[in-house]
């Protein structure tokens, strides 16, 4: 047979192979986690309030702790984001300005999570004296998932046809109304991925967290009080070795959120296509 | 220009309104001077909250103590966290916390942070190894000679011919600060040995590993590892009240100041007669 | 009417410019601040005493990152040696031997590699990675290895999804002109298409290392956290980004400061990175096809 041949069987053969490995890869980290975990998910388990330090009960404060910081961030971040890729993309001229907020943006991004811990906990907890609470993380959170938001805002304000924009004027309507009126709900789609990603990463984070939320495991019922999400709970249940099986039941937990947060982005971001 | 100015004013108005927010927080020790007005006045109904964060060897204890003060006052919320020892003398000093836990004495460097010490209990330092290990004892000064590296193999201690994995805590912890005070000395643990960063993480390593050694609260002693007896005596309470057990530490509440309020009242109640028994159960009472 | 609408148009963009320069503030805010707490203890220490020294004994002052600087770079480079044959295999995979349809299905998956928290990996890590090594390979299992392992699952989706780019952006007639000529498709992929792709896939190696460096749960759970140079993959290891994790709760004074100096490290080496891949990305225009 011609060798050319041969040599492109084979490559065929070791590029496929790369893709099951990688497959084979996910497979065997969720599959793993998941086989250990599903058995420990109950409505107990959700609801419950661990006893025993996490060795026995259930995850509920940490799951009020997840969703409270995530929200709060949200808060916080979402107007920021958006309004700062509208100015970025209806309002200014090529320049200086410009390249500094991208550059700022794109710096943002790059940042390690390590070194926002750094900062959250020795500017916010310790400097600012907000100690060790939701608003800490979600002051910290805010500005990492900022990027991310700001980005995907970006790129959907972007997609609107300029023809939307040029009809809204003729009709006589301001920058602003036409902003508000027909840009904003025509990006919408684009827009939510961009949150539900940063969701995504904000429930991911365990090291900033920690260090500007605390790890305390009660339900917080104000922003200035401490709290534990349930990726913090995962690292101290599984390196101080207090509960495999609960470890198992966290991981298990945040994984079924993180593939759920996916598909509904992939969800929202095929809906944006279709309009 | 202009559009400068109105960024460098809003960013002030926002510092200032962060700075004058963190004041507000319940669980500063201002706060607390008002929860203790209040305490006072209303006879016993006490409520506010307590932040004690600090060493992993106490971190039980303080569970334990905790959950009979709330059941007592439902009004108090307590937020035990751990990090370790020093984290903890950091967290007081700089009023993050109400309470640091430290599972050993105050340093020379950190008695300038006008904290009031406060032993509640005292308890041990074993040294733990794998259930399946051979080994039942060492000497002090065998502990001392495998953390500085001097001995690396268990068939020297009699044991396996196996190379001992050594396990240590992280710098800012307690429990090895006070080991390294006890047995130690002047040496330093080997630059090889495994840092993990708590109590549960030492012995969960241990645990799952037959060549491991590791030093814990003896609080954390459970089935999952063993501890070794050390010049032939056990590692139990009985034994350091007696005195024969050489490794043992105090756990010492800090705050700043004179404690007051709502804290002053909690670390009364673990002082108290019915506190102190709660310590004798895993522990040793500071009688 | 008119007026009060301009108004109104004026003040919206004064507060839409705010947002978005709150940007510019944040990052120099942050920038300022870990400049500003670690520099003091480079300047007393000495910068090349800090970054060459090769002992951590905090608490007594010493202050060497070296064996942290190898620590992560080792890691790194393990993840990169697994992680770029398999991403950039994939990425062919995906982009030249497999019909649209079924890449539309894959990359899903692919995806949701990235979206896993890093602490479930760090978790997998430490109750499957640190085991086997410790079956197979001997020692305590905590290693250089078992980072590198996870951070390559890690570091896929970054490799994989630019390097796909990439190579979709190759221009569909250097494709067509080499089939034309009689070459194979593998032959075709091996000497048009991959040097053509080249800046964008060195982009998707850079940015691969950049998130590398910077990850710290995963590496803190399986690496033994040893502040020493290791001497081969199994031996345990500390990064930067453990470093500053595992010290920053209890540090004091002159050991905070130099947690700072750590962070000004990763700082400088993360910016470096993302030069390098803007440089590489810009490497694209006007690229020669190699023969």
């Amino acid at each position: 047979m011609d060798k050319k041949l041969i040599e492109q069987k084979i490559a065929v053969f070791l590029l496929g192979a790369c893709i099951a490995i990688t497959f084979f890869l996910l497979i065997a980290v969720i599959g793993h986690i998941l086989q250990k975990g599903l058995g420990q998910i109950s409505v107990e388990f959700l609801l419950e309030e661990p006893r025993d330090m996490g060795r026995e009960g259930g995850i509920f404060p940490t799951i009020v702790g997840t969703i409270y910081l995530v929200v709060i961030s949200l808060i916080i971040s979402v107007p920021i984001g958006v309004l700062s890729a509208i100015y970025l993309t209806e309002y200014t001229r090529k320049g200086p300005i410009l390249k500094a907020i991208r550059f700022a943006t794109e710096s943002l991004a790059g940042i390690p999570s390590i070194i926002f811990g750094l900062f959250g906990f020795t500017f916010f907890v310790i400097f600012l004296k907000l100690g060790w609470s939701v608003l800490s993380g979600s002051l910290t959170l805010a500005f990492m998932m900022l990027p991310t938001i700001v980005r995907a805002s970006e790129e959907a304000i972007k997609s609107v046809p300029d023809a939307y924009r040029l009809g809204s004027f003729a009709l006589g309507a301001t920058k602003w109304q036409t902003i508000r009126k027909v840009v904003l709900p025509t990006a919408l789609p684009g827009i939510i991925t961009g949150i539900i990603l940063g969701i995504g990463r904000a429930v991911g984070e365990t090291a900033p967290v920690i260090l500007t939320m605390g790890s305390a495991l009660r339900i917080p019922w104000t922003i200035m009080q401490p709290a534990r999400t349930m990726s913090v709970h995962l690292y101290i249940l599984a390196s101080e070795g207090i509960s495999m099986e609960k470890a198992y039941g966290t991981a298990t937990v945040l994984i079924i959120v993180v593939i759920f947060i996916n598909f509904l982005a992939n969800f929202v971001m095929r809906k944006m296509i279709s309009v | 220009m202009q559009r400068i100015l109105l960024l460098a004013l809003v960013v002030i108005l926002i510092g200032g309104l962060l700075a004058g927010c963190g004041q507000d927080q319940p669980s500063n020790q201002e706060g607390q001077n008002d929860g203790a007005k209040q305490g006072e006045k209303q006879d016993e109904i006490l409520s506010g909250t307590i932040t004690i964060a600090g060493s992993t060897s106490v971190q039980p204890l303080s569970e334990e103590l905790r959950k009979v003060f709330e059941e007592k006052h439902p009004d108090v919320t307590i937020y035990v966290q751990g990090g370790g020892s020093s984290a903890g003398v950091k967290a007081a000093a700089n009023g993050t916390a109400d309470i640091g836990a430290a599972s050993r004495k105050l340093k020379e460097s950190e008695k300038e942070y006008g904290l009031t010490v406060i032993t509640i209990a005292r308890d041990g330092i074993a040294i733990a190894v794998h259930p399946s290990n051979p080994v039942e004892g060492m000497s002090l000064e065998e502990v001392r000679k495998v953390y500085t590296g001097e001995i690396t193999n268990w068939k020297q201690l009699g044991g396996k011919d196996a190379p001992i994995e050594v396990v240590t805590r992280e710098e800012g912890s307690g429990t090895r600060g006070a080991f390294e005070e006890l047995v130690m000395e002047d040496s330093k643990i080997t630059d090889n040995a495994i840092v993990q960063p708590s109590n549960g993480a030492v012995r969960t390593t241990v645990a799952s590993s037959e060549n491991a050694i590791g030093f814990i609260s003896v609080g954390f002693l459970n089935d999952e590892v063993k501890g070794l007896k050390i010049d032939g005596v056990e590692p139990t309470a009985e034994n350091i009240v007696a005195g024969k057990y050489p490794l043992f530490r105090p756990f010492n509440y800090l705050v700043k100041g004179e404690p007051k309020g709502i804290v002053k009242a909690y670390i009364d109640f673990v002082l108290s007669e019915e506190g102190q028994k709660i310590v004798a159960k895993d522990y040793i009472p500071v009688k | 009417m008119n007026n009060l609408n301009r108004l109104i148009e004026r003040c919206i963009k004064n507060v839409l410019f705010f947002c978005a320069a709150i940007s510019i503030f944040v990052v120099l805010l942050i920038t300022v601040f870990v400049c500003i707490e670690g520099f003091p203890i480079i300047k007393k220490y000495g910068l090349l005493n800090f970054i060459l020294g090769r002992k951590w004994y905090p608490l007594d002052g010493v202050f060497g990152i070296f064996p942290m600087i190898i620590g992560s770079i080792y890691v790194t480079c393990g993840a990169l040696l697994f992680g770029v044959p398999l991403g950039v295999g994939c990425a062919i995979f995906l982009a030249e031997i497999v019909p649209k349809k079924i890449a539309k299905i894959l990359r899903p998956g692919i995806e949701l590699l990235a979206g896993i928290p890093s602490v479930v990996y760090g978790f997998y890590g430490l109750v499957v990675i640190v085991p086997l090594i410790k079956k197979y390979f001997g020692g305590s299992g905590f290693s250089v290895l078992a980072a590198s392992v996870i951070l390559t699952v890690m570091i896929l989706p970054t490799i994989v999804n630019i390097s796909e780019d990439a190579i979709r952006a190759v221009p569909a007639e250097y494709k067509e002109g080499s089939l034309a000529l009689g070459a194979t498709h593998w032959q075709t992929i091996k000497r048009v298409i991959l040097p053509t792709a080249r800046s964008g896939i060195m982009t998707a190696i850079v940015l691969g290392m950049g998130r590398a460096i910077g990850e710290t749960m995963a590496v803190i759970l399986v690496t033994g956290n040893v502040a020493k140079i290791p001497g081969s993959f199994l031996d345990p290891v500390r990064t930067l980004t453990s470093n500053i994790a595992i010290e920053m709760p209890y540090s004091a004074g002159e050991h905070t400061q130099a947690l700072f100096a750590t962070g000004i490290v990763l700082f400088v080496l993360i910016m470096f990175l993302n030069m390098m891949s803007t440089f590489t990305r810009s490497l694209r225009k006007g690229d020669k096809l190699s023969g």
